[in-house]
C-alpha cells in the first residue's frame, strides 16, 4: 500500500467553535491507482487531499505513507516528502508571476537535495507535457491550458510517486481540460499514482476508482468499470 | 555556493521587477548612509583643516593667557572675559634669559576694533598690537615694505602694517607705502560731547594675501606697535596674550614649567590651585580641538545612526507588505517542498540585498556630496582636504547589512511561519 489512512479526524478550531471536517476517514490507495475523490463543496474532500498531501496534519488517526507512519514527522521532514515524493497541481495553477516557464519548473529543484542538472531535468519535464518549445516564455504570456501543463511539469520534475490534482480543469475550457486530463492519464499509464479531487463526474470518470465523500465521511468507494471510463484523446492545441 | 549565487540573482531580478518600490524602500538607508559618510568626511576634513592651521604656526610655540583654566578646557579669555592679570612686567620676566633660558623670542599682544581713514575712504577692521618680534613668532609674509622693527615696536612709533584686504580698500591703486592713514579712536566719552580723536600712522608694509586661518580672515586686519595699541588706542595697562618661541620643540615642556614658575613668582602665587594665568602649547590646543570635534562627530554620527534606524523600520514595513502580498507564493513554495528555513532565508536575503544596495548607493551619494563640499570649501579659500576613510565605508556597509538582517528578520520569520494551506487559499 502506498497510502493508508486509518480513522483520520480533522477538526478546525475557530475561536472555540469546533468544526468537524473529517469524521473518521479510512482509505487505502495502491501504487499505480488513479483515484478520483468526489463530493459537494464543504464535504471535506479538499481537506482530505491536503491531509494526504502533507499540507495539513490530521487531528487524530494514523497515516502510513509508503509503509512509514508520518504522524511524528516534523516540518522539515514533511517539506522533504512534499518535495520528493509527491507533486501538486492546483486549480489556479499557482505559477510565479514575472518568471519564465523554465524557472517555474526549476523551482521545486531548488529545494531538492540533488541540485545537479536542474535545467535539463526541467526541460525534460516540460517536453513530457508538450511545452518543450515555450520554456523561455513568461508565465503570464501563455494560455490557461499551457499554464496548467507547466504546473504539471513542475509537479513532475522531482519524479514523485503521487500526483495530487485539485480541480485541475476547473479554470479551463473543455479543450484545454481534455489535454490536461490526457496528460494525467498518460502519467498514470506510466505507473504514477494520481489522486484527483473534483466535483465533475465527467472528470472523475477518467479515474479507475471513485471515492465519494460527504459530510466528512466516505459514503462510497467504487471501481469504475472499464466500459464507463472516459479517455481523453491527445488534442493538439492551436499553439 | 552556486545555488547561493543563483538565489541572489533571482532576488535581484525580483527586486528589479518592482524598481520604483525597491528604490523608495531603500531611500531611507541611502540617506542614512550618505549622512554617515558625509559627517565622517566633513569631520575629518574640518579637523585636518584646523590642525593644519595650528601646526602651521609651528610646534615650538607657547602661549600665555590671563586667567586660570582647566587643563583640557578652553581658557576663559576665549569666552570674551577680560582678565587683567598679565602685565608688561611679566613679559619682561619671561624675556629674562636666566629665568627662561629656552625662550628665543617673546611677543605680547593686545587687539581690538578700529576704523582706519585715508582721504575719503574708511575701513572698519581689527588691529593687533604687538612687538617687532612678531615676525619671528609667527609666519608673516610681507608683500610690500617691511614689518616694524623691534626698535619701532619698543619706542611706540606710529607705524602700521596693513592686511591685504585693508590695503586694497584704502588704496585701490596700490602705492600704499609711506602714506599717512588715520586711526579713529573709539571714544567712550563721545556722548558727553567730547570729539573722538584720531592718530596718524605711516604705512610701512602690506601683508601678503593669507586667506582664512582658524576661521579668521587674516587679510582683514592691521598691525601696530604694542605700546601704541595698548596705551593710546585701548587705554589699558595689561597684556591680553603672550606668545613665546622656544629654541627647540623638545624644550617646549620644560620651558612651559619655567614660564609658569616665573609667573607665579611675579604674581606671588604659592599654590598652583590659585594660578591666574594659563600656559599652553600647541599640543594642548590640538588636544582641546580634537576633543571638541570628536564630541561633535559622535553627536552627528548618532543622528545619522538614528536615521538609519528609521530607514530600517521603513524596510521592515515594506517587507511586511511584500510578505502579505506574496502569501500565495509562499504557500506554493511550501507545497512544493520549501522548508521554513528556505522561506526565511529567501526574505532575509531580499531585505539584505535591499539594504546592501542602499548602503552602496548611500556611500556613492555621500562621497559625491562630500566631494562637492570640499570643492566648495576650497573655492571659498579654505585649504580643505577631501577625506574618505575606508573605515567609514566598511562601517556603512556593515551597518546597512546589519540593518537588513535586524529589520528583515521579523517579516522573514512571519513568512516562514505561514501555514501552506492558509497561504494557498489566501486571496
Amino acid at each position: 500500500m502506498l497510502i493508508e489512512l486509518k480513522d483520520i479526524i480533522k477538526n478546525y478550531d475557530n475561536g472555540g467553535v469546533i468544526t468537524k471536517v473529517l469524521r473518521g476517514v479510512s482509505l487505502s490507495v495502491d501504487e499505480g491507482e488513479f483515484v478520483a475523490i468526489m463530493g459537494p463543496s464543504g464535504s471535506g474532500k479538499s481537506t482530505l487531499m491536503h491531509t494526504i498531501g502533507f499540507l495539513d496534519k490530521p487531528t487524530s488517526g494514523t497515516y502510513l505513507f509508503d509503509g512509514e507512519d508520518t504522524s511524528s514527522f516534523n516540518d522539515d521532514e514533511l517539506a522533504r516528502i512534499r518535495n520528493e515524493r509527491i507533486g501538486f497541481v492546483f486549480q489556479s495553477f499557482n505559477l510565479l508571476p514575472r518568471t519564465s516557464v523554465l524557472d517555474n519548473v526549476i523551482l521545486p529543484l531548488l529545494y531538492n537535495t540533488s541540485k545537479a542538472n536542474q535545467e535539463s531535468r526541467a526541460k525534460l519535464a516540460l517536453e513530457s507535457v508538450g511545452l518543450g518549445e515555450r520554456i523561455h516564455f513568461m508565465s503570464n504570456q501563455i494560455s490557461g491550458g499551457q499554464k496548467q501543463r507547466v504546473a504539471i511539469a513542475r509537479a513532475l520534475v522531482c519524479d514523485p510517486k503521487v500526483i495530487f490534482a485539485d480541480e485541475p480543469t476547473g479554470n479551463l475550457d473543455s479543450k484545454s481540460g481534455a489535454t490536461v486530463m490526457n496528460i494525467l492519464e498518460r502519467l498514470n499509464k506510466d505507473g504514477r499514482t494520481i489522486i484527483l479531487v473534483t466535483h465533475d463526474r465527467g472528470v472523475a470518470l477518467h479515474a479507475n476508482r471513485i471515492v465519494t465523500i460527504s459530510d466528512g465521511q466516505i459514503v462510497s468507494d467504487v471501481l469504475v468499470p472499464e466500459s464507463e471510463r472516459i479517455h481523453s484523446k491527445e488534442i493538439k492545441e492551436d499553439e | 555556493m552556486n545555488n547561493f549565487v543563483k538565489e541572489i540573482k533571482t532576488t535581484i531580478k525580483d527586486l528589479l521587477s518592482r524598481k520604483g518600490r525597491s528604490f523608495l524602500t531603500i531611500l531611507g538607508i541611502i540617506i542614512g548612509v550618505a549622512g554617515v559618510i558625509i559627517i565622517i568626511s566633513l569631520g575629518s576634513g574640518a579637523q585636518s583643516l584646523v590642525l593644519g592651521q595650528i601646526t602651521k604656526l609651528g610646534s615650538n610655540m607657547v602661549g600665555v593667557l590671563p586667567g586660570k583654566s582647566n587643563e583640557n578646557g578652553p581658557p576663559t579669555a576665549v569666552f570674551g572675559v577680560q582678565v587683567k592679570t598679565l602685565t608688561l612686567t611679566d613679559v619682561m620676566a619671561i624675556k629674562d634669559k636666566s629665568k627662561v633660558p629656552n625662550a628665543t623670542d617673546v611677543a605680547s599682544f593686545v587687539s581690538g576694533n578700529i576704523t582706519i581713514i585715508y582721504g575719503k575712504e574708511s575701513v572698519d577692521t581689527s588691529f593687533t598690537a604687538t612687538d617687532g618680534s612678531y615676525v619671528r613668532v609667527q609666519n608673516v609674509d610681507i608683500d610690500k615694505g617691511t614689518f616694524f622693527t623691534d626698535e619701532e615696536g619698543r619706542s611706540g612709533a606710529n607705524v602700521i602694517v596693513l592686511g591685504y584686504d585693508v590695503a586694497n580698500s584704502l588704496f585701490p591703486n596700490g602705492n600704499e607705502i609711506g602714506q599717512i592713514v588715520k586711526i579713529k579712536i573709539p571714544n567712550t566719552n563721545e556722548s558727553r560731547g567730547e570729539v573722538s580723536s584720531s592718530i596718524p600712522f605711516r604705512v610701512i608694509g602690506v601683508q601678503k594675501k593669507m586667506g582664512t586661518v582658524a576661521f579668521q580672515n587674516q587679510d582683514d586686519q592691521v598691525f601696530i606697535p604694542f605700546s601704541v595699541g595698548q596705551r593710546q588706542i585701548l587705554g589699558i595697562d595689561y597684556v591680553q596674550f603672550i606668545r613665546i618661541k622656544i629654541d627647540d620643540a623638545i624644550n617646549v615642556k620644560p620651558a612651559m614649567k619655567d614660564i609658569e614658575r616665573v609667573l607665579r613668582e611675579q604674581h606671588r602665587i604659592k599654590d598652583t590651585e590659585h594660578d591666574d594665568f594659563s600656559v599652553r602649547d600647541l599640543a594642548d590646543a590640538i588636544k582641546i580641538l580634537t576633543s571638541i570635534t570628536d564630541t561633535l562627530r559622535i553627536f552627528l554620527g548618532l543622528m545619522a545612526g538614528i536615521s538609519l534606524i528609521v530607514g530600517g523600520i521603513g524596510i521592515m514595513n515594506i517587507m511586511l507588505v511584500t510578505v502579505s502580498e506574496r502569501t500565495r507564493e509562499i504557500g506554493l513554495r511550501k507545497a512544493i517542498g520549501a522548508t521554513r528555513r528556505n522561506i526565511r532565508n529567501q526574505f532575509l536575503l531580499e531585505s539584505i540585498v535591499l539594504t546592501f544596495t542602499g548602503g552602496v548607493l548611500g556611500i556613492l551619494l555621500g562621497i559625491l556630496i562630500s566631494y562637492l563640499i570640499a570643492i566648495g570649501a576650497r573655492f571659498a579659500g579654505y585649504d580643505w582636504v577631501f577625506v574618505i576613510s575606508p573605515m567609514a565605508i566598511i562601517l556603512a556597509v556593515t551597518v546597512s547589512i546589519a540593518t537588513g538582517i535586524v529589520f528583515g528578520l521579523y517579516p522573514a520569520l512571519k513568512a516562514a511561519k505561514l501555514d501552506p494551506i492558509v497561504a494557498l487559499r489566501y486571496e
